[in-house]
């Protein structure tokens, strides 16, 4: 049986949970006060500071940059991910310990390191702090994360059904259009939504990145921070967490049914 | 060609187009602030090309630099320990729970997706002068004032914890699912009490996730410089605040390379320990 140490351990653990989702659940309580302030006492209930988000232009092109950017490192920090993945994983590449350790440095790189040597050499280079730069700095860090999680899922994937497609007569191609890439899917989803999601989230990269006048959710709240919390910040910080809770949910469900279609 | 050389070339075909970008984009310009580190900055225009080694003369002589990257790496280890001692025991319950271990995981992996300057500000709710806790305290009658409870080491500490303290739990968890329980109950069959076996048995085999999760908190909060621009006070900066001081608001380039350069190499040493002892797959497991 388990003793007392167990019931120690599992207080311990509630109260770690609580520790985490406190100040979540904070946000989201104050979000619907009806109080001018964005803090304390709740003078009632009221979803006023959803509209006034929803009417804030700065915020809501703040939101357009964020999703288009988004967007687009996970297309391509996906690509990139999902080509080299299959690499390490498909074939017997020389130096792979090597080539492994260079895909995932972008994580051990400080991100601070990072961003200012990005952004020093493509000044450098004749491209100043631009769109096109914070692209190429989101796809950098995110890369790692897609190899490592594409990686994981793909080393799942049987080479039997791929060798049984070519023998039955189908040509390379076809093998991989029509037997790998739906088997791989899953995997590609997630790396996709985990790039989105912390291309999505970033902050510290992009305050060296991003030009003037240029602002995306993380660093228009960041903004907004140096004043007060207004209660706008915590109606934007509760729309955020819908947003980046439900997204990895809702991804999940759609990799698991799609998994459920590949294997039956 | 033949059909072995074709094999041989494919994968340098997929991988190119990664392997491209990180190059450019990652590691040329790594060498790139290392050459600029020994420019010189001029007031008006072009920072001035050449070897002159000013800014590392500053960066590493000044007593202002040195005392900001030791209290960076002080509250880097403390943020490591605090995790480490909340999160073992968290990842220990989730591994030998008899309940949905992946609903658990997920369920403390939840606000790791949720956004950081957000889970950062959120603090400001609970421990501002009109936080929750201030109007519990003040409508409890515990005290009449409100407490000044923010802007200080300890909650740059507090937001540090809170933002890396799910990467603890899942490398310790991935580590802790790996071992085998039969290994514990042998210790038990065998005369040791449960603590012992968990000293001698579990814990010693836990130590690679321990380790990784230690050196993902460790590097990451010491390279932060956003929590305490937002949970700390005049005083708390940390040395990724003089990088982005020196980058973005002075524009003194050459010696915001220099100190970048300085972060990267004491974070490098740390890394490159781990690798020498543990090597990278550990971290892969973790993050995967």
């Amino acid at each position: 049986m388990r003793g007392w140490g167990w019931h120690a351990i599992t207080l311990w653990t509630l109260l770690v949970y609580g520790f985490m989702f406190l100040p979540v659940g904070v946000v989201v309580l104050l979000s619907f006060n009806a109080s001018q302030f964005g803090s304390f006492p709740m003078t009632g209930l009221s979803g006023r500071w959803f509209v006034e988000l929803w009417n804030n232009d700065a915020i809501m092109r703040a939101f357009r940059t964020s999703l288009i950017l988004g967007l687009l490192t996970a297309v391509i920090s996906t690509t990139l991910g999902v080509l080299a993945s299959l690499a390490l994983v498909r074939y017997r590449v020389p130096g792979r310990n090597l080539i492994s350790t260079l895909l995932i440095a972008p994580i051990l790189v400080p991100e601070v390191v990072l961003a200012v040597a990005l952004l020093l050499f493509l000044n450098f280079l004749g491209l100043p702090k631009s769109f096109p730069l914070l692209l190429a700095g989101h796809v950098i860090f995110t890369l790692p994360f897609v190899v490592l999680v594409v990686q994981a899922r793909l080393v799942s994937i049987k080479r039997d059904v791929e060798e049984a497609a070519l023998s039955l007569g189908a040509s390379p191609v076809q093998t991989f259009f029509e037997v790998t890439l739906p088997l791989m899917m899953p995997a590609v989803a997630a790396g996709a939504l985990f790039a989105f999601t912390i291309s999505f989230d970033d902050i510290t990269g992009t305050l060296f990145w991003k030009p003037g006048g240029v602002e995306t959710v993380p660093t228009q709240i960041f903004s907004m921070l140096r004043n007060s919390i207004s209660p706008e910040i915590n109606a934007l910080g509760t729309v955020m967490i819908v947003f980046t809770v439900g997204l990895p949910l809702l991804g999940a469900a759609v990799a698991r049914r799609l998994a459920q279609r590949g294997g039956g | 060609m033949s059909v072995e050389a074709r094999e041989a070339r494919q994968p340098w075909i997929l991988l190119s187009p990664a392997l491209t970008a990180l190059v450019l984009l990652l590691f040329v310009p790594l060498l790139f602030i290392v050459v600029y580190s020994f420019w010189l900055r001029s007031a008006a225009g072009a920072d001035q090309a050449g070897f002159y080694l000013d800014n590392w003369r500053e960066a590493l002589g000044d007593a202002f630099y040195r005392d900001i990257l030791l209290g960076t790496l002080r509250i880097a280890a403390i943020t490591t320990l605090v995790c480490a001692l909340m999160g073992y025991p968290a990842a220990y319950f989730i591994a030998r729970s008899k309940g949905n271990k992946v609903l658990l995981l997920l369920l403390l992996m939840l606000p790791f997706w949720i956004s950081y300057i957000i889970r950062t500000m959120s603090w400001i709710n609970i421990l501002g002068t009109s936080g929750a806790l201030n109007s519990v305290l003040l409508s409890l009658g515990i005290v009449s004032e409100p407490l000044r409870m923010l802007y200080n080491e300890t909650t740059v500490i507090l937001g540090l914890v809170h933002f890396l303290l799910p990467f603890m739990v899942l490398n310790v968890y991935v580590s802790l699912d790996g071992i085998d329980t039969n290994l514990e109950d042998a210790a038990n069959s065998l005369g040791a009490t449960r603590w012992q076996a968990f000293t001698q048995v579990t814990l010693p085999l836990s130590l690679p996730g321990l380790a990784a999760g230690g050196l993902l908190c460790f590097v990451l909060g010491a390279g932060t410089y956003i929590t305490p621009l937002v949970l700390g006070g005049p005083r708390d900066a940390m040395f990724a605040n003089l990088v982005y001081e020196a980058i973005i608001t002075q524009l003194n380039w050459p010696l915001g390379s220099a100190l970048s350069l300085m972060l990267l190499a004491v974070l490098g040493v740390l890394v490159a320990i781990y690798n020498r002892y543990l090597g990278m797959a550990q971290l892969a497991k973790g993050l995967g």
